[in-house]
């Protein structure tokens, strides 16, 4: 007797619709899966015999082929194995058949016949959803999780027999009820209050929030960086709820993330040794990399002269188009990569130049430490910001400001960039292109003159000029000018320049 | 390609560049050794090879040699002929032969009024890159040729300087004229041997030897009218061209420092002995042609009013916008007018971006 269960593959980030087959025949016992499975899906045979049997059903002793259809997909986890165990339950007529074909079914089965925690629950309602599924089953602990995906009925249920219960036509458990804020003592939020002195870093950091810019800092070690950066995430608005679902499933899939929906904007902090598939993605089978799970939020590079330099020219391409393309036989896959990119740098390898007379470094290491830093990189930073210790009475002074009120002031020029933007592929001044900065973005005639003289003196490259736009345009949302003054402008020209530790490199 | 050095001089070039390897262990100083005759610097360098380099110098093909350089693109000229920088002949061993990089009329053109050596440390500040800088800059503007060793450091920006301003600049370098020593200066090289000049004393071929730094650094004393120390540590090569330029009874100079950073002892040093002092291009202008006989460039512009007081914080040493802002000039307002300063030249920014007045 042959039975048939839906079931979901997660490829990359994206679901894949899988057939599960279960086909009884008789003939020596045996068990048999089919279909391009990794050493998890084989080893799910033991794993489902035993979760048969402890479950008070009967494993049947006849000849059982299982296949994981297409045949042509690689299958990888243990995400299988409740969909072969109601397979073969159907398919011995244990559980009806036909009822089964309502339903997508999906987790890891332990030997006792309950269904584990697995990672990308969300990524698999959403594939039922739109496979035209009704209902779905995970494990109790990724219900909320699979719930959000609205019209889709959702059995959070937490063992085989309660599985083949509502699939027999039992109600659904209702869904655990939501791990509420107030009961785990959530850690303190980094907040902009934290902070002292550093006030043109924390002009630098609203502007960054405000236009989604990507920004590099550059000071002595010790001197705050790493505690500046952290706290964009709590100065970004807030994501809309389709950005918050796509967070969630890539979170989920990467098994990053305990339940429900991911309020927080992601940062990730990769270490400097990362290598450029971690970064960006890859591996076999392809994986997100920390690119991708930055998505919508904060991407942090710490020391970033010390990244190896294919890390960093893997990222050129997600920096500029938004998303990478992993191309490996027979597909190409796509992840999302739209992030903040943040870097931090010390301004020469000893981390001390300009600092009085305490800088050691050559001039040759000067100039290998600015090569390494040049290039593609640096061009795409819209602020270059230097930071450096701050002076003992303002580490006594009070908060300049806090992240709720940086928030505000951020959710405020957001939303005139919407408006502004209605209909354009950018969300924010940041994304936009040339040919957008050119439509929208109008200067005031002193702004455009003094543009026209920074470009005349050298100090803008012809792409370092339209970020000095954005950048502007950004300063004139949050200060609320219609057209862009000449001080904003200004003001985005300091924020873009660095300063040279040897003139005659600019020169030579 | 005018190939101006005689048989006699050319040889000589010769048996240096024979001798390259010989001439580490020469006693004593090296230009007392570049004093020798030819028979005397084999005697006292040829060690157990005396009689093969003698041998060797007599049967010598002259022509041979010449056809090397040509086919470097050198032009040469010899202490013979009357195109041959007549400062040099001050020198108990002047070059026998000069190898010219860039055109020789180009060099005798650089060369023919009084040019100024503007030399220093390799680890130099950016206080001293920068006043490097500016004097090539000035003196070149003020169409003085400015005579350098193009070394990593106050050399090098000497040169970028004077290139700003149109280029009359010469580099003297250790090794052949049309290798750029260090290797990192290649596109430094270029352009100053497609604006001014590059001129050696060995021929194309020889490797480089620690005696061409001070044997170079005696061209630099000999070529220039003034020798200006910038920054220079208390062993620096730098001291080496200022001790031979005072020998030669040419003015030094020395451009001020502070008294903390070490690679201000040698110009502090050199002022405490009595050099000249000099805190810009004017003051060297002055010295060489006499005072009020040439100007550097137009006086100084000023900034407009409303960023005078900006200027003067920078100038007292609040360097950095941290230090700006404790000055009362916040980031909201203070970094436009920081902006506008900069473009209009006023103030440049350094490593860490520390802001300071443009000189």
């Amino acid at each position: 007797m042959l039975a048939r269960v839906a079931t979901f593959a997660i490829d990359g980030i994206d679901p894949r619709h899988v057939w599960v087959e279960v086909d009884i025949r008789s003939g020596l016992p045996a068990f048999t899966i089919v279909g391009l499975g990794d050493a998890a899906v084989r080893e799910s045979r033991d794993r489902v015999r035993s979760a048969i049997a402890n479950s008070g059903f009967e494993f049947p002793q006849t000849r059982i082929t299982a296949n994981l259809a297409p045949a042509f997909l690689r299958k990888v986890g243990p995400g299988f194995d409740t969909a072969l165990a109601l397979g073969v339950l159907a398919a011995s007529g244990q559980v009806p058949a036909d009822s089964l074909n309502a339903y997508a079914v999906f987790g890891e089965l332990s030997l006792s016949g309950d269904l584990r925690d697995s990672p990308g629950a969300l990524a698999v309602a959403e594939g039922a959803r739109r496979a035209g599924l009704a209902r779905l089953i995970v494990p109790r602990e990724r219900a909320r999780e699979a719930a959000l995906v609205e019209g889709l009925e959702i059995a959070g249920v937490s063992s085989l027999r309660a599985a083949a219960e509502v699939v027999t036509g039992g109600a659904p458990p209702p869904l655990p009820a939501p791990v509420s804020a107030g009961h785990t003592a959530a850690p303190a939020e980094p907040d902009l209050a934290d902070i002292r002195g550093h006030s043109a870093p924390l002009l630098a950091l609203e502007i960054a929030a405000a236009g989604g810019h990507n920004l590099l800092f550059e000071g002595a070690p010790g001197t705050g960086k790493t505690m500046l950066a952290r706290r964009i995430p709590s100065i970004l608005p807030a994501m809309s709820r389709a950005e918050a679902i796509e967070v969630t499933r890539i979170h989920s899939i990467a098994g990053l993330h305990a339940s429900g929906l991911v309020q927080a904007r992601p940062f990730r902090a990769p270490h400097h040794t990362v290598s450029p598939s971690g970064l960006v993605g890859g591996g076999a089978p392809p994986r997100p990399g920390e690119a991708t799970l930055a998505h919508h939020g904060v991407l942090f590079l710490d020391e970033l002269a010390e990244f190896q330099r294919s890390s960093l020219d893997a990222l050129r391409q997600p920096l500029e188009d938004g998303c990478v393309t992993i191309v490996r036989a027979q597909r190409a896959l796509v992840f999302p990569t739209r992030f903040m990119l943040v870097a931090a740098t010390n301004p020469c390898p000893c981390g001390f130049a300009g600092v009085g007379d305490r800088c050691r470094c050559g001039e040759a290491d000067l100039r290998r430490h600015s090569r390494r830093l040049s290039g593609p990189l640096l061009d795409r930073m819209d602020l270059l910001i230097n930071v450096e210790r701050p002076a003992e009475p303002e580490l006594r002074a009070p908060p300049q400001t806090s992240s709720a009120l940086a928030r505000e002031r951020v959710a405020h020029a957001r939303e005139r960039q919407r408006f502004r933007l209605a209909g354009c592929a950018a969300r924010c001044n940041g994304e936009m292109d040339a040919r957008l900065v050119r439509r929208h973005v109008r200067l005031e005639e002193a702004a455009e003159h003094a543009l026209a003289q920074a470009y005349a003196v050298g100090a803008l490259s012809a792409r370092g000029r339209h970020r000095v736009v954005r950048v502007a345009q950004t300063i004139a949302d949050l200060g609320g000018h219609d057209r862009v003054t000449h001080a904003d402008l200004l003001t985005a020209l300091s924020l873009r320049q660095r300063g040279d530790a040897d003139p005659t490199l600019a020169a030579a | 390609m005018s190939e101006r050095a005689c048989d006699h001089c050319t040889a000589r070039s010769w048996l240096l560049g024979r001798l390259a390897g010989n001439l580490d262990k020469a006693r004593g100083r090296i230009e007392q050794a570049l004093a020798l005759c030819d028979d005397d610097l084999i005697a006292a360098v040829g060690g157990r090879e005396q009689a093969r380099l003698r041998r060797e110098l007599e049967t010598l093909d002259v022509d041979e040699v010449r056809s090397r350089a040509r086919a470097a693109g050198l032009e040469t000229v010899c202490g013979c002929d009357p195109a041959y920088p007549s400062r040099l002949r001050a020198l108990a061993g002047p070059p026998a032969v000069l190898y010219v990089a860039g055109g020789l009329d180009q060099m005798v053109d650089l060369l023919f009024e009084e040019p100024v050596a503007i030399v220093g440390s390799r680890r130099a500040s950016p206080y001293g890159l920068d006043v490097a800088r500016s004097l090539g800059r000035g003196l070149a503007v003020a169409g003085v040729t400015v005579v350098s060793g193009m070394a990593i450091g106050i050399d090098s920006a000497a040169h970028a300087g004077a290139l700003e301003a149109g280029g009359p600049t010469v580099a003297v370098l250790p090794a052949s004229a049309n290798r750029p020593y260090p290797p990192g200066k290649r596109a430094l090289h270029g352009r100053i041997v497609a604006g001014g000049a590059a001129v050696s004393e060995v021929g194309p071929g020889a490797g480089v030897w620690r005696w061409m730094f001070p044997a170079r650094n005696r061209i630099i004393a000999a070529l220039a009218a003034m020798t200006v120390v910038v920054e220079a540590g208390e062993r620096s090569g730098a001291l080496v061209t200022a001790r031979l330029a005072r020998g030669l009874g040419r003015p030094v100079g020395a451009v001020p420092g502070r008294v903390t950073t070490p690679q201000a002892a040698g110009p502090n040093g050199l002022l405490a002995a009595g050099a000249c002092i000099v805190r810009g291009p004017q003051d060297a202008l002055d010295h060489v042609f006499g005072a009020g006989e040439r100007t550097a460039a137009a006086p100084r512009r000023q900034p407009p009013a409303e960023l005078a007081p900006l200027l003067a914080a920078i100038a007292e040493g609040h360097e950095t916008t941290a230090a700006l802002a404790r000055a009362g000039f916040e980031p909201d307002k203070g970094l436009a007018a920081l902006a506008e300063l900069e473009l209009g030249g006023f103030v440049r920014r350094g490593a860490g971006g520390r802001f300071r007045v443009a000189p």
